[in-house]
């Protein structure tokens, strides 16, 4: 038990990160922006359960909790925001959200 | 070859292509439906990393509540011209890629250069007490209360925010 190393894990998380970045700056679909940033929310996840579990500690355990409360708070508010803004806009693209550029 | 070994390599392989796949797909939806399985693939791992607890949190409410949300906010929206949101511009694209890459060279390198499990030797038994649901809610009634309560509040302020923004009109 526990006999995968500990890099195994992290590195898997920080790949997971990666594409999560890579997904922000490539996708304009303001939706699957949102779901990159859930992708990204889950490798830090895996890495607090990592050191959590290999410590043998349960407080990195505890910040995850809370993590998922954060993340289902900001899905709810920012999937709220994205359908107001396309009431207005009739359009999910990000490039053409625009009202704040001067 | 060790069992836990084999499902390690299996789950990671699948969230990390699933993770990749998301990204590439034209269609929202069936980027929305590799997330779910990159989630499903994330508690698996949680399970090996003795984490029962947040295991199954993570299957209720990452691929349960949260993921339904987006879908059902996917089928709200009439997003037919999905594939012109899909970035054309190579430059771009290249650029994107390059940074993330970048991004993922610096934390290997720091992973590899600080070597946590040369100063670690992972007790079994604390490990797997730390993911019972005894010691997690032990710890968030005791020392991790206000928190806690804080985190109902922002899940009650959340609930009244999202209704008041989708709300047809401002009365």
């Amino acid at each position: 038990m526990l006999q995968v190393p500990m890099e195994y894990y992290l590195i898997l998380s920080a790949f997971m990160f990666t594409v999560g970045v890579a997904g922000v700056l490539i996708r304009r679909n303001a939706i699957v922006v949102f779901m990159s940033i859930e992708l990204m929310l889950n490798s830090a996840n895996l890495t607090f359960i990592t050191f959590s579990s290999y410590l043998g500690n349960s407080i990195g355990q505890i910040f995850v909790f809370f993590v998922m409360t954060v993340a289902a708070a900001e899905a709810a508010v920012g999937l709220a925001i994205i359908i107001a803004i396309f009431r207005n806009k009739l359009s999910v693209n990000i490039d053409e959200i625009n009202i704040f550029k001067w | 070859m060790n069992i836990e070994i084999i499902l390690f390599a299996v789950l990671a392989l699948v969230a990390a292509t699933s993770s990749v796949m998301m990204i590439t797909r034209k269609n929202a939806v069936i980027s929305a439906v590799f997330l779910v399985l990159n989630f499903f693939a994330l508690a698996g791992l949680y399970l090996l990393l003795n984490a029962q607890f947040i295991a199954v949190v993570q299957v209720i409410v990452y691929a349960g509540a949260i993921m339904v949300l987006f879908l059902f906010v996917l089928m709200l929206l009439n997003t037919e011209a999905e594939h012109q949101l899909f970035i054309d511009k190579r430059g771009i694209k290249f650029f994107a890629i390059f940074i993330a890459a970048f991004v993922f060279i610096e934390i290997a390198f720091l992973i590899f250069k600080s070597n946590p499990s040369k100063n670690l030797s992972p007790d079994q038994a604390a490990s797997i007490n730390s993911g019972t649901i005894q010691t997690i809610g032990q710890q968030l009634y005791t020392n991790y209360l206000i928190p806690f309560e804080v985190s109902g509040f922002l899940l009650l302020a959340a609930t009244i925010g999202a209704l008041v923004l989708a709300k047809k009109k401002f009365e």
